[in-house]
């Protein structure tokens, strides 16, 4: 059983959802960065997105494309964030999913990559800009399915569509909870609910929701629907307002656990 | 002819296949969010493709409207300065607006109403591109929104004018380096958002599929009227074709109905302060392959593949992407691609200015800086066609401080 099966498998068990951060790799630099995403492990995150950085981040709201942008100011390269997995996969074991645009992947070598993602301890990787259509050219040169290709669906994805992407489909099926680029407002509850009770008749793969989800009350509320909690622009903004704060480490980690009790079931 | 040539030339006239591949290149490499609006659009051009009725609104529109066709003109005294192949004008300056845009704007302008969709979104870098989609937005009563960078709408000032007095809204996009590029970014994040209701005129064969073919096919009546007209002028084909790429939409106009035939295909990029300087945009003849605004392609890019600035004199050519048509193109060796440096495309506006009485776009004139060299290493009874892409007035608030200093440097 993979990292990502295990984890869901486990939660399930306690009745909890999954609590799934993103974060930029290398943000504001990559040791900087470690310590940061450690500190997040360590408060209770189920599943970690680590980004890497793109200089055209185009599926992105201001708040990411600005921490890609101080990424990418440190030097921040696919393979510095490989390294980091690494660093990472020392001190914990909770799933890692590598969440890229297509071009640093496609300049590294789609074989090379999924060999070193491997070593380096990732569990699975998620591109923004490859729709089902074109990502034969890259599972086709990986030699087995230990690295699971997560893929999207969309609020406007019709269910013709839903079923072809679930065929695909390994890890868990991320599911964007509403139009428009990471970190804007709103959110669409009865949509997103709809949407994954169409999927759960065509997959059996966890689902996870995310974009535009922030407060614990939106955590609550969309974990209600689904088996995973995505949030990336909140933690990124905490970030950005703290930036070379000594205490940064401690208040991504207060703002994990504080998410996190929201995964749990109501009851508790 | 060799053979694989020969089946190559017989793929060209074919491409793309139905997944918008041109080989290796072109694809659908967008967020999924957009995928069903990519699928919709692709199913609807190609119904619109074969329809009688939307065809000939085509036609009527860019006939009594846009003012086609446009001459071909034999460039006399351009000739006789240059010494060789005689140079003829494609006066694509001379279509409404004044610039080759506009024959793709009517074509999508059009969709879009055929499709029942009411409100617009382009990019634009010279304002070309912008200034034809508000123009056609206006003629259909719909509503537009048009990106621009901050440094194009600095130096393509007279077209954001126009572009508010044709009813558009221009929003300033000032991330990464405000340019073409970033104006792109930021109309495929509108798009995300708005894509129920909300159709996205792209200004090249670029984007994802089936942008490139659709942009191509509203484009090539360029060259079909080339063929026709240099017939009808000098009675036999020419032996060249030249055209700027930024894009690369006016190339692909121009060059896609010549593709099965035994003529010269030759693309101009902009060489910016030189290709050595790493101060240029040319995607084709320094980049590498990769992945940029939805479709694969040469791509000016880093050795992680992170995207580089582009840099020209000329807003429309200043782009570090290129159409994945032309990355076919150039893979097959079926036409040539050069470059010109700002300086020599400088030199060529002057020259068409003086010679000519035309006053060329900064863009074209890149086209023009490389046919005057062509045309001197070329013998007389060679015939080279320059698409004359658009016309400079946009350009008089880059050129005259240009030229002010540089009489400066040389009185002092
Ligand atoms: C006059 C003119 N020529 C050429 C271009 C470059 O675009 P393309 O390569 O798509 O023709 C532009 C773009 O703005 C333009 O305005």
């Amino acid at each position: 059983m993979n990292r990502i099966e295990a984890t869901f498998k486990q939660l399930a068990g306690k009745k909890e959802k999954a609590l799934v951060g993103f974060v930029t790799a290398g943000d504001p630099d990559t040791e900087q960065s470690l310590k940061l995403i450690s500190a997040m492990c360590t408060a209770g995150l189920d599943v970690l997105e680590l980004g890497v950085p793109f200089s055209d981040p185009t599926a992105d709201g201001p708040v990411i494309q600005r921490s890609s942008a101080r990424a990418l100011a440190a030097g921040t390269g696919l393979s510095h964030v490989l390294g980091m997995i690494e660093a990472l996969r020392r001190r914990t074991q909770i799933p890692i999913i590598v969440f890229s645009y297509y071009n640093p992947i496609l300049a590294y070598g789609a074989a090379a990559f999924h060999r070193d993602a491997l070593n380096a301890g990732a569990d699975g990787v998620l591109l923004v800009d490859v729709p089902p259509e074109e990502s034969e050219e890259l599972t086709a040169c990986w030699p087995d399915n230990r690295l699971c290709l997560i893929r999207l669906t969309t609020p406007t994805t019709p269910p013709e569509r839903m079923q072809r992407i679930s065929a695909c489909a390994s890890g868990f099926i991320y599911h964007v909870s509403k139009l428009g680029v990471t970190g804007s407002q709103g959110l669409p509850l009865e949509d997103i609910g709809r949407k994954v009770r169409q999927l759960r008749s065509v997959t059996r793969l966890p689902i996870c929701v995310g974009f535009g989800i922030s407060t614990p009350q939106e955590i609550a509320a969309v974990a209600g629907l689904c088996d995973g909690v995505v949030i990336g622009s909140a933690f990124e903004r905490l970030i950005e307002e703290n930036i070379g704060k000594p205490e940064l480490p401690d208040l991504l980690a207060a703002r994990v656990a504080v998410l996190k009790r929201e995964t749990h079931p109501p009851s508790s | 002819m060799h053979p694989s040539h020969a089946s190559l030339k017989e793929a060209h006239g074919r491409l793309p296949d139905a997944a918008g591949h041109f080989g290796p290149f072109g694809g659908r490499y967008i967020a999924e969010t957009l995928m069903p609006a990519i699928l919709e659009l692709e199913e609807a051009y190609r119904r619109i493709a074969s329809d009688p009725a939307f065809q000939q609104e085509l036609a009527r529109l860019l006939r009594d409207y846009a003012g086609r066709p446009t001459p071909l003109f034999l460039a006399e005294r351009l000739t006789a300065q240059a010494g060789g192949a005689a140079i003829y004008l494609k006066r694509e300056d001379l279509a409404h607006t004044g610039a080759h845009k506009i024959n793709n704007t009517v074509g999508q302008t059009l969709l879009a109403r055929w499709m029942g969709k009411r409100k617009l979104i382009a990019e634009t870098g010279a304002g070309q591109h912008g200034v034809a989609t508000a123009t056609t937005a206006a003629l259909f009563g719909m509503e537009c929104r048009i990106f621009m960078g901050v440094e194009d709408i600095r130096r393509q000032a007279p077209n954001v004018q126009r572009m508010r007095l044709l009813g558009a809204e221009v929003v300033p996009v000032s991330s990464g380096t405000g340019t073409l590029k970033d104006a792109m970014n930021e109309a495929m994040r509108y798009w995300v958002e708005a894509v129920s209701d909300t159709f996205y005129v792209i200004g090249s064969v670029a984007g994802p599929h089936p942008y490139p073919m659709m942009v191509r096919d509203f484009q090539q009546v360029i060259g079909m009227e080339v063929k026709q007209q240099i017939q009808a002028a000098a009675g036999r084909p020419p032996a060249a074709l030249i055209a700027c790429v930024g894009g690369g939409s006016n190339a692909m106009g121009l060059f896609h109905p010549f593709l099965e035939d035994a003529i010269e295909l030759i693309g101009v990029e902009a060489a910016g302060k030189g290709i050595g300087s790493g101060k240029h945009a040319a995607a084709l003849g320094a980049g590498s392959v990769g992945v940029l605004h939805g479709s694969k392609s040469y791509v000016l890019q880093d050795a992680d593949g992170q995207i580089r600035e582009a840099h020209s004199i000329s807003a429309g050519l200043d782009y570090p992407g290129v159409g994945p048509e032309h990355a076919f193109l150039k893979e097959t060796a079926r036409a040539r691609y050069v470059s010109v440096t700002d300086e020599e495309a400088l030199h060529a506006f002057q020259t068409l200015c003086r010679l000519e009485g035309i006053i060329p776009a900064l863009e074209s004139s890149h086209a023009l800086a490389w046919a005057i060299k062509e045309a001197g290493r070329r013998p007389r009874q060679d015939l080279l066609v320059v698409n004359l892409s658009g016309r400079g007035d946009k350009d008089l608030g880059i050129v005259a401080p240009l030229l002010r200093n540089r009489k400066e440097e040389q009185a002092s």
